[in-house]
């Protein structure tokens, strides 16, 4: 049984964060990752991001993992475990991990899941063909891989992430038929949206996709208009020629180990399905436990890199890790994370956090 | 297919290597997952579902969904979305929930 002080689980930006916070308060803290590789999403995203200035915008997801995961690797206090996947969490505090078809049971202090999120499906026939795809999982098998997953795309969804995942599916050589909105109006950034209009991307807003084609993989998609009431147009189906159906439609937060733990959960939609209860200082119901980035409620990378070092902060100072400017430490991260949900684009997280701080 | 060009992304394939997908020999790169091999060469449909018997592929690409579990090497349930390609590696079109040989 390995002992550690903070156990955190994830090592995306949250968890990175959080690690580097803990360990900058002198607690002793092992990190680990199912992956080869640190940096959770963030490996993936090679656009100059949305978010405010202060936050990096504009600096490129994947040069922010990196920085992250240096600096955690160069940290004494971090021990890393990669390839390694907590299993599972029991009741005397145990995470069961499993690294190199060997387990590790780890016994820590305090625990912070940063798990992050994985992403939703959407219900038409066929949508369990090969060929349909989260956006995220094109994101990686074109963005890390260099490998294209077919010729051509319809992409479901307008979103930041839809749109972005287009735009680097265009970089990558690969046709974007066009992307489909159910809402009337699409929820991207323009700077983002801008880019594939300009490329001659149709997008199609009060859409959605009625099927998808094809015996073996996808051959095709039918789309179509929706009304005022989000009911189907009868008439209105048009036929795309397409083998790759690509979903981006949201995410939910990895929560499995928190149900375990007995956290009292809620079903909170703003914040992408089942999350913990928490308290302000990103603490669960069950004492000791804290979360952070997406795993807490969907939001994005800057807001997950926040999140994480107040659990990170919040952690080693309930361990008994005291510095002078702790309060300081702590009110210009708060004071950021308000400044990026506020707004009318913080609107939603802003509704879906009233109802998870208890 | 592989992307060829990029305007921001340099690709460093690893070493070359030879692997099978249902004895058929393929090609494809040390570093990358097998998922990955077998889409750069136009494999999509990695299972069979259990009861419809319905072609899967890959869907979250991140080793969360279980879309893509595999035989590899006679082991079943491999998610070939975060497993790596290795030389001679022997990939299989999983049927239902797999057996143990
Ligand atoms: C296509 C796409 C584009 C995006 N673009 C932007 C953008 O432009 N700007 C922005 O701010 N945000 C963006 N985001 C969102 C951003 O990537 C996420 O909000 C952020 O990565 C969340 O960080 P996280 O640390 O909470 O989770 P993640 O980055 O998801 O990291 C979670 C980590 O936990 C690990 N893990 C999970 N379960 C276990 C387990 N049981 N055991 C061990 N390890 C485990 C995973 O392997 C992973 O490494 C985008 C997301 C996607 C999918």
């Amino acid at each position: 049984m390995r002992q550690t002080e903070v156990c955190i689980i994830g090592g995306g930006p949250a968890g990175l964060t959080a690690a580097l916070k803990a360990a900058g308060l002198g607690a002793e803290v092992t990190l680990i990752d199912r992956n080869d590789y640190l940096g959770g999403q963030l490996i993936k995203q090679t656009h100059r991001f949305f978010g405010s200035k202060e936050q990096r915008a504009s600096e490129r997801g994947i040069n922010i993992a990196r920085e992250l995961a240096e600096a955690v690797e160069k940290e004494d206090k971090i021990t890393v475990l990669t390839k390694a996947a907590a299993l599972s969490y029991y009741k005397d505090g145990v995470v069961m991990v499993k690294q190199n078809e060997r387990i590790i049971k780890i016994k820590p202090q305090k625990l912070i899941v940063a798990t992050g999120g994985s992403e939703k499906n959407l219900m038409f026939p066929n949508n369990d063909l090969p060929g349909v795809y989260g956006a995220g999982a094109v994101q990686t098998l074109v963005n890390v891989y260099g490998v294209k997953p077919g010729r051509k795309v319809l992409m479901v969804g307008a979103g930041n992430i839809g749109v972005i995942v287009s735009y680097q599916l265009l970089q990558a050589g690969v046709d974007v038929v066009g992307i489909i909105e159910a809402a009337p109006k699409i929820g991207a950034y323009w700077v983002h949206a801008s880019k594939v209009v300009r490329a001659g991307v149709p997008i199609y807003a009060s859409h959605t996709i009625k099927r998808a084609w094809g015996e073996k993989e996808v051959a095709g998609a039918t789309i179509m208009k929706l009304d005022e009431k989000w009911q189907p147009v009868p008439g209105t189906e048009k036929e795309l020629d397409v083998d790759v159906i690509c979903l981006s439609v949201g995410l939910s937060p990895l929560t499995e180990l928190l149900w375990q733990a007995g956290c009292k959960m809620e079903f909170i939609p703003e914040l992408g399905g089942h999350v913990p209860v928490r308290n302000e200082d990103l603490e669960t119901s069950q004492p000791g436990i804290y979360i952070a980035g997406d795993a807490a409620g969907i939001e994005e990378a800057s807001a997950a890199m926040m999140e994480g070092a107040l659990a990170g902060l919040n952690a080693a100072e309930a361990m008994g890790y005291k510095v002078s400017d702790f309060k300081e430490q702590k009110e210009v991260v708060m004071k950021e994370l308000n400044g990026l949900r506020s707004g009318p684009v913080g609107e939603k997280i802003r509704k879906g956090l009233a109802k998870a701080i208890s | 297919m592989r992307v060829n060009e990029h305007p921001i992304l340099n690709f460093e394939k690893g070493n070359k290597v030879m692997f099978y997908y249902n004895g058929q020999q393929l090609e494809g790169f040390t570093g990358e997952t097998i998922a990955a091999a077998l889409h750069a060469n136009g494999v999509r449909a990695m299972r069979e579902s259990i009861h419809l018997h319905r072609p899967r592929g890959l869907f979250c690409n991140i080793g969360n969904c279980s879309s893509c579990l595999m035989m590899v090497n006679g082991k079943p349930n491999v998610r070939v979305c975060v497993e790596k390609l290795e030389e001679g590696m022997m990939v299989e079109t999983q049927q239902g929930k797999g057996e143990l040989k």
